[in-house]
């Protein structure tokens, strides 16, 4: 299913761009239009108002923005997390690597959302937007770090256990050089492999924060804020263009799940 | 012998996580002040909350301290609610199993129904539907799921099924694929079996304890995502506690919280494990 995987590679880039030129296509998420409040689509807001006058349409091209940015953003932090604490703990072998084990079953068996908030509530909640921003993103970073830093243990293991490693440390590589030129290099696809694992599980908790109060402060949006919308929201079928960020988180974390998953889709 | 030393574990685990708990509660931001007391504008009062809360004691006398009330059965007073944190958590983790317990029957139910009938009638058309079905579900959000249930005054517990049923139809579909597809069954199938008789004797068996491995794993997601689903739906359970407790930073209270629902995730894992056993032995 080439196609299917082409198809939702072409959504995210469009979706990707249409959030980066964000402050070309729109007029700003903050900006209030105070004398249309909770308007309905017209040729100026296709999207209409909300109850604030802001322009729904351009809150959606910064949330994705925040969303979809920020997610590779902090999935990057947890993958070089994952691999440095893997990766150390998979070549060092031994008791590093039996308590490095330890603190990752422990990471894993703390409930992912429990975690977060618990964490997150450590921290101020009278916060910038941009710094809850931060705090959001980082937190998703520093905690999402356990599964992904498993398989990189496991693969150290099995790399620096392996023949051509032996072969290495015969003819004189040191414990760095092993590292840095045999045993990295091929822990790249790997980690890549967790980093794009990780993007749309973070878009996904950052969206269930949002919803519950704990995420982007406003008036910066993010998908899981304009979610939260949808609480003062008194029918499904009474004003079905504010349901948009739904529509559009639904189908971005399907892209990724058809990106990433293309050989479990039926043929 | 292998109970022991899953009970040592279990032990352990909850020692180190209650320590990493204490630690951070400790070195949290503003402990012991108010969120107001820790804006900037109010500087002066800010510090002073700081400097009239700040105590002597390190991490390791806070932990031995919290350690030594916890042995006497005081779990400590919530500041959010202004009561005992033992009374609230016995008054509240029924109805949040109630909830956990259902949505687990009920998601585990349509999920191995769901798999059986994809894996047993080999059909590609039932095997796209419910591969679409269970994808959408798993992009939505278990807290847009639990809103979008109270806009359509649907019955809130079965959102916990709903967020279980991808997730183990996802697993349970490919090991009982692999499962289906092996030589022994094919012989089954070439001898005449009938299909209830592969199923139960030839396709499960070898599937079973990474089945149950499914199962413990999926007593985390469920209290994970009771969170959610109890605070936007008013289900007065630990879920919505620890929501509430998030937004007032009542930090014993969330800290108290995550120990218990680790320990009941660990007890899950383990019986899982120590359930799986016979079946690894008798497969090998």
């Amino acid at each position: 299913m080439i196609w299917a995987r082409n198809l939702a590679l072409s959504f995210l880039v469009v979706t990707a761009v249409a959030g980066l030129f964000a402050g070309s296509l729109t007029s700003g998420y903050a900006h209030q239009f105070r004398d249309l409040p909770s308007a309905s689509p017209s040729r100026q807001h296709p999207l209409g108002t909300d109850d604030l006058g802001r322009d729904r349409w351009a809150r959606i091209l910064y949330g994705t923005r925040v969303s979809l940015f920020l997610a590779p953003a902090a999935a990057l932090l947890s993958s070089l997390f994952a691999g440095l604490i893997g990766g150390i703990a998979g070549f060092a072998g031994g008791w590093t690597a039996r308590v490095v084990i330890a603190i990752v079953d422990l990471f894993l068996s703390l409930p992912w959302l429990l975690l977060l908030i618990t964490v997150r509530a450590l921290m101020p909640l009278n916060v910038s937007p941009v710094t809850s921003v931060l705090i959001t993103f980082v937190l998703l970073g520093c905690l999402g770090w356990a599964a992904a830093a498993r398989v990189v243990y496991a693969d150290t293991r099995s790399l620096s256990q392996s023949d051509f490693a032996l072969l290495a440390r015969a003819s004189g590589a040191g414990g760095f050089r092993l590292l840095w030129r045999h045993v990295l290099p091929n822990l790249r696809p790997i980690l890549f492999a967790q980093f794009w694992i990780s993007v749309p599980v973070f878009i996904l908790t950052e969206a269930n924060l949002g919803i519950l109060g704990l995420g982007v402060a406003e008036p910066l949006p993010s998908w899981g804020s304009l979610l939260r919308e949808l609480e003062s929201y008194s029918s499904l079928t009474a004003e079905p263009w504010r349901l948009l960020p739904l529509v559009l988180l639904i189908a971005v974390v399907s892209c990724f799940q058809i990106v990433l998953h293309k050989e479990e889709l039926p043929v | 012998m292998v109970i022991w030393k899953h009970a040592a574990r279990i032990v352990a685990t909850i020692l180190l996580g209650g320590l990493i708990g204490a630690t951070l509660l400790r070195l949290a931001p503003g402990f012991g002040a108010d969120e107001e007391q820790l804006d900037p504008r109010l500087s002066h009062a800010s510090i002073l909350a700081r400097s009239q809360n700040q105590t002597n004691d390190n991490v390791t006398v806070f932990y031995f301290h919290h350690l030594r009330r916890i042995a006497g059965g005081d779990l400590g007073m919530s500041r959010a609610f202004e009561r005992p944190v033992s009374e609230l958590l016995r008054e509240r983790f029924p109805e949040t199993m109630k909830s956990v317990c259902l949505g687990l029957l009920l998601g585990w139910a349509a999920a191995l129904a769901m798999t059986v009938s994809v894996v047993m009638v080999r059909s590609w058309a039932l095997d796209l539907c419910t591969s679409i079905f269970s994808g959408v579900l798993l992009c939505i959000p278990a807290a847009l799921l639990a809103l979008l249930f109270v806009l359509t005054r649907a019955p809130a517990r079965l959102v916990l099924a709903l967020i279980i049923f991808p997730k183990v139809f996802r697993y349970a579909r490919g090991l009982l694929a692999r499962s289906a597809s092996m030589p022994h069954v094919l012989m089954a199938r070439a001898k005449g079996l009938g299909q209830i008789r592969i199923l139960l004797w030839h396709v499960l068996p070898p599937a079973a304890p990474q089945l149950l491995a499914l199962a413990g794993v999926s007593v985390s997601i469920a209290l994970t995502a009771a969170i959610p689903v109890e605070a936007l739906c008013d289900l007065p359970g630990i879920g919505q506690l620890a929501w509430k407790a998030a937004l007032g930073r009542d930090l014993y209270l969330l800290v108290n919280l995550t120990m218990i629902v680790t320990t009941v995730t660990l007890l899950a894992n383990t019986a899982a494990d120590i359930l799986g056993q016979p079946f690894k032995v008798s497969h090998a």
